[in-house]
């Protein structure tokens, strides 16, 4: 197996997101998961600019990496163009291609996230379908969507959209050419395998704790606790 | 302000194409705001006369299980690549799409492109081995919001309304929230860039508004990908939400107008869900600050049907918009289906005030 940075010196996004490092903590600043969790963009890349192996590995199986919320700020904000958001792009690649990811809880998420805009993309052809969104699992949606769900085909004929027909517009039946192409994309071009390896070490995973395919998804999706046994 | 920073906004005007583009529709702007994207094209052809074509087997570019980390960068790369390659087969070179973390995908592997030439031969090659197909780079690649800013004069000029309060003769004090893949990540590709950028506040100027300048103007507004798409992460969407709340509410907004279709849909919903948790409104009388997108804002001042634009499916309500606006409205149309089919109503929220 190579070194864990000679694979992400392999990453254009960590090429890209590490010039030289001075450590000045703008990104750290500007960064909305700085403020929110415990975490800090800062020693991120100090950390994989001193290229310490076993500090790298600690990172792969780490919450840390997963905290990152992907804005870019740090990409506008660093006075030496690095862009520590891209350096976790290739972490967390790295982190599912070792299967390192199971080993924190935040990178075991990673399968909630697969099961849903994952397998929404290949069945819909979008990220995200009306069908699949209701209020038990994104109560945010308010009242409205629960309207909005129950009387979807009058609502959504009243406001001119494709929901459901053959033809081009809004929410429309995608064309079976569509989800068949981004398959064969997703089989040439590593998103298959990546669906497999997070399916195949989050099934080990939930063995191990003793939880079934869906519990283990609810323990991951909707609570930061373990389930009492 | 507007005479201060300008000479800095006019230093960052990018390419925009006068007419006939390829539109690349949005995940969220489709299921969360779904009439929004028609009234986009509606007014594109309609009202502006342009070229828009609007396809059938187009896809997600897969950019939120890109920035969520479930699919790699070459997938999306070549997933990208089948949309070019889709818009040459309709006979267009000019890329519009309707979602700014798309744009920020799409000018992110071009510019991936550029400084990794075996990425792009790599991309073409898998392209043709999984679906055969071949593409040229688009000559323009706009975000939908960037056409709608360089006809703003034309909108105004078929305007029935301005952002006036027709009660007092004030300009109505706008937010805008830019999104931050419009700019952030490629300065350049940005009217007005990512310090000043101007794609938004430029329609609050020319349609007779006044921008709010409030501390964090420019702040993500906490979609963050995975954060939001697990129910045990999203505290730190609806944080981030809150952070801006806060900043601007001192200022008394009347509107916040949004660039990407997940900023809309979070500054809208998460106005309820505080309102749920700690009994807080920020909008006057118990209302929130109503949320609406660039097209929407135009459709309402070009005089369209509030509820044929779909705002009854807002959750923070527009009612005090529209009566600021002097817009007048049937309410009892709001949740009808089609031919006035009477679908009842949402339940109400438990503090936020809803018409």
């Amino acid at each position: 197996m190579i070194k864990h940075i000679e694979a992400l010196k392999q990453d254009v996004r960590f090429v890209e997101g590490l010039k030289s490092c001075i450590n000045c903590g703008v990104c750290t600043a500007i960064c909305p998961a700085a403020q929110f969790y415990n975490y800090d963009p800062r020693m991120i890349a100090d950390t994989v600019q001193k290229g310490n192996e076993a500090e790298i590995e600690q990172l792969l199986k780490s919450d840390t990496i997963w905290f990152c919320g992907e804005c870019l700020s740090c990409k506008t904000r660093c006075p030496r163009g690095n862009t520590p958001g891209y350096i976790i792009q290739a972490l967390r690649a790295l982190s599912i291609e070792t299967g390192f990811f199971i080993e924190s809880k935040q990178g075991q998420k990673q399968l909630a996230i697969k099961r849903t805009v994952g397998e929404h993309i290949l069945k819909y052809g979008y990220c995200v379908y009306i069908d699949e969104v209701n209020t038990e699992m994104y109560p945010e949606q308010g009242p409205v969507w629960d309207w909005l769900k129950q009387n979807r085909q009058e609502v959504l004929e009243r406001l001119g959209t494709s929901y459901q027909k053959n033809q081009s517009g809004t929410l429309r039946q995608i064309p079976e050419e569509s989800p068949n192409d981004l398959r064969r994309i997703f089989d040439e071009t590593g998103a298959t395998e990546r669906f497999e390896k997070i399916e195949t070490q989050s099934a080990l995973k939930a063995n191990e704790m003793g939880m079934n395919k869906n519990e283990y998804f609810d323990y991951l999706y909707n609570d930061n606790k373990e389930p009492e046994r | 302000m507007k005479n201060g920073k300008n000479p800095m906004w006019e230093a960052y005007q990018k390419e925009i194409a006068n007419d006939h583009y390829y539109f690349a529709r949005s995940c969220i702007r489709q299921n969360f705001f779904p009439a929004a994207e028609d009234l986009y094209l509606k007014i594109l052809r309609d009202e502006l006369g342009k070229d828009i074509y609007d396809d059938a087997r187009q896809t997600s570019c897969t950019g939120i299980a890109y920035h969520s980390g479930i699919i790699p960068m070459e997938t999306t790369m070549t997933v990208v690549a089948r949309q070019f390659a889709l818009m040459n087969e309709a006979g267009y070179e000019n890329f519009v799409c309707s979602c700014v973390t798309s744009f920020g995908i799409y000018a992110e592997i071009l510019e991936t492109w550029k400084h990794f030439p075996e990425k792009e031969k790599q991309t073409r090659e898998a392209l043709k081995r999984a679906t055969g197909m071949t593409f040229e780079i688009p000559k323009n690649l706009v975000h939908a919001s960037d056409l709608v800013y360089k006809f703003r004069e034309e909108i105004a000029a078929k305007a029935k309304f301005k952002l006036i309060n027709k009660q007092t003769g004030e300009p109505l004090k706008v937010v805008d929230h830019i999104g931050c893949h419009y700019a952030k990540i490629f300065p350049k590709e940005g009217i007005g860039g990512a310090e000043f950028p101007y794609v938004l506040a430029g329609m609050i100027d020319e349609w007779g508004g006044a921008q709010v300048d409030y501390p964090e103007r420019r702040h993500c507004c906490g979609f963050g990908f995975r954060q939001y798409l697990l129910k045990s992460n999203r505290g730190y969407s609806v944080s981030n939400s809150k952070k801006k709340f806060d900043s601007m509410e001192p200022f008394h907004p009347d509107l916040i107008i949004a660039n990407c279709p997940g900023c809309t849909f979070f500054l809208d919903r998460w106005q309820y869900v505080i309102s749920e948790m700690d009994g807080k409104t920020y909008g006057e009388n118990g209302y929130g600050i109503p949320v609406l997108t660039y097209e929407e804002l135009a459709g309402l001042l070009l005089g369209y049907n509030p509820w044929s634009m779909g705002l009854q499916l807002h959750q923070v309500a527009v009612e005090p918009l529209l009566n600021k606006l002097g817009i007048e409205y049937n309410p009892d149309e709001k949740y009808k289906g089609v031919n006035g089919l009477d679908l009842g109503k949402p339940e109400l929220p438990n503090t936020l005030k809803c018409c």
